[in-house]
């Protein structure tokens, strides 16, 4: 298999990462130990090669701060609601399987979303379908198909916060029409 | 010592208290909803997330208390990873579980998976029965 040359962009997240990684474990942020890690940075990403991830090449951190603050607290709300299901419902919980169509074909896209899903309590992801980018989740708590529907338009409302905030151009543009619309 | 200092000392003993009590109650949630919920594809979603909540605030309770900036990177990295690798395992085993049929069927309100993967198994029958019956056609 011929290896695909990635070009330092592409990689610099990746680095990025693993030098912070490296001074938060020492606990240590000083010039000297950051430029350590990242020699240890680049050698490891040399020596266990690993595909590249498709970044789109955006991140809108204007987006991205308020998406993590509403995540934080649908997870607060749904573990609350996980907590009294498993306390007062218990054996009698209905669940259900719910198909969910996703619009990006992103590989980064649906695992963030599916991540993002399986994070909020009372979803989880049973399976993917990567050709046609369908979620398969299974949802807690859901008895009629009212609630399957409001599922499945709040998964695609967080993909289009994901998009919103590191989706490519084209999607972007698509998420516009659809909110003009 | 002086008098403001203490008061700050105070709200921060408060609100690490309060962490570190609803973090341990958000993992008594996860136990009870083991024990509780009726097949296993429930059960991971008592098993793998309140307690992402609760060790979220038992983290936010000890960076509260050991006061020093350096550690909140460490927990940080520590809760990311945890947010990272819940998903995984969540889905692997919910997978796993709904391939080898460990659910209660009568308690889904509705099943849209059920009928891709009859299909998915369906045409995967239709080809290997093809290709054994090519097979034998070589064969002779």
């Amino acid at each position: 298999m011929s290896r695909r040359r990635i070009s330092l962009r592409q990689e610099l997240p990746l680095l990025v990462w693993l030098v912070l990684v490296w001074g938060a474990l020492w606990q240590d942020f000083s010039p000297g130990n950051l430029l350590f890690g990242a020699l240890l940075a680049v050698l490891v990403a040399r020596i266990f090669y690993l595909p590249p991830v498709e970044l789109s090449g955006r991140f809108n951190i204007l987006y991205a701060v308020p998406f993590a603050l509403r995540f934080l607290g649908r997870v607060a709300a749904a573990s609350v609601e996980v907590m009294y299901l498993a306390a007062v419902r218990g054996p009698r919980v209905i669940n259900a399987v719910v198909a969910v169509p996703l619009r990006s074909h992103q590989d980064l896209m649906v695992t963030a979303t599916g991540h993002v899903i399986s994070l909020i309590p009372g979803s989880l992801v049973v399976e993917v379908d990567r050709s046609t980018s369908t979620l398969y989740l299974h949802a807690l708590n859901v008895s009629s198909p009212e609630e399957v529907e409001s599922l499945r338009k709040e998964v695609r409302s967080i993909e289009a916060g994901l998009i919103r905030i590191m989706g490519t151009r084209e999607e972007l543009e698509a998420i516009r029409q659809e909110a003009a619309a | 010592m002086n008098p403001e200092a203490s008061v700050v000392d105070n709200v921060i003993d408060t609100v690490s208290a309060v962490f570190l009590v609803v973090g341990a109650l958000m993992s008594l949630a996860a136990a009870v909803g083991l024990l509780r919920f009726p097949d296993l594809l429930s059960r991971m979603h008592a098993a793998t997330k309140p307690q992402v909540l609760g060790l979220f605030l038992l983290l936010a309770a000890i960076g509260l208390q050991l006061r020093s900036w350096w550690v909140w990177p460490v927990l940080l990295v520590a809760w990311i990873f945890q947010l990272l690798t819940v998903p995984i395992s969540a889905h692997m085993v919910g997978r796993a579980g709904y391939r080898t049929k460990h659910l209660h069927r009568e308690l889904l309100s509705s099943d849209e998976l059920e009928a891709v993967v009859q299909k998915a198994a369906q045409s995967a029958r239709d080809e290997s029965s093809r290709d054994e019956a090519s097979d034998g056609g070589r064969r002779d």
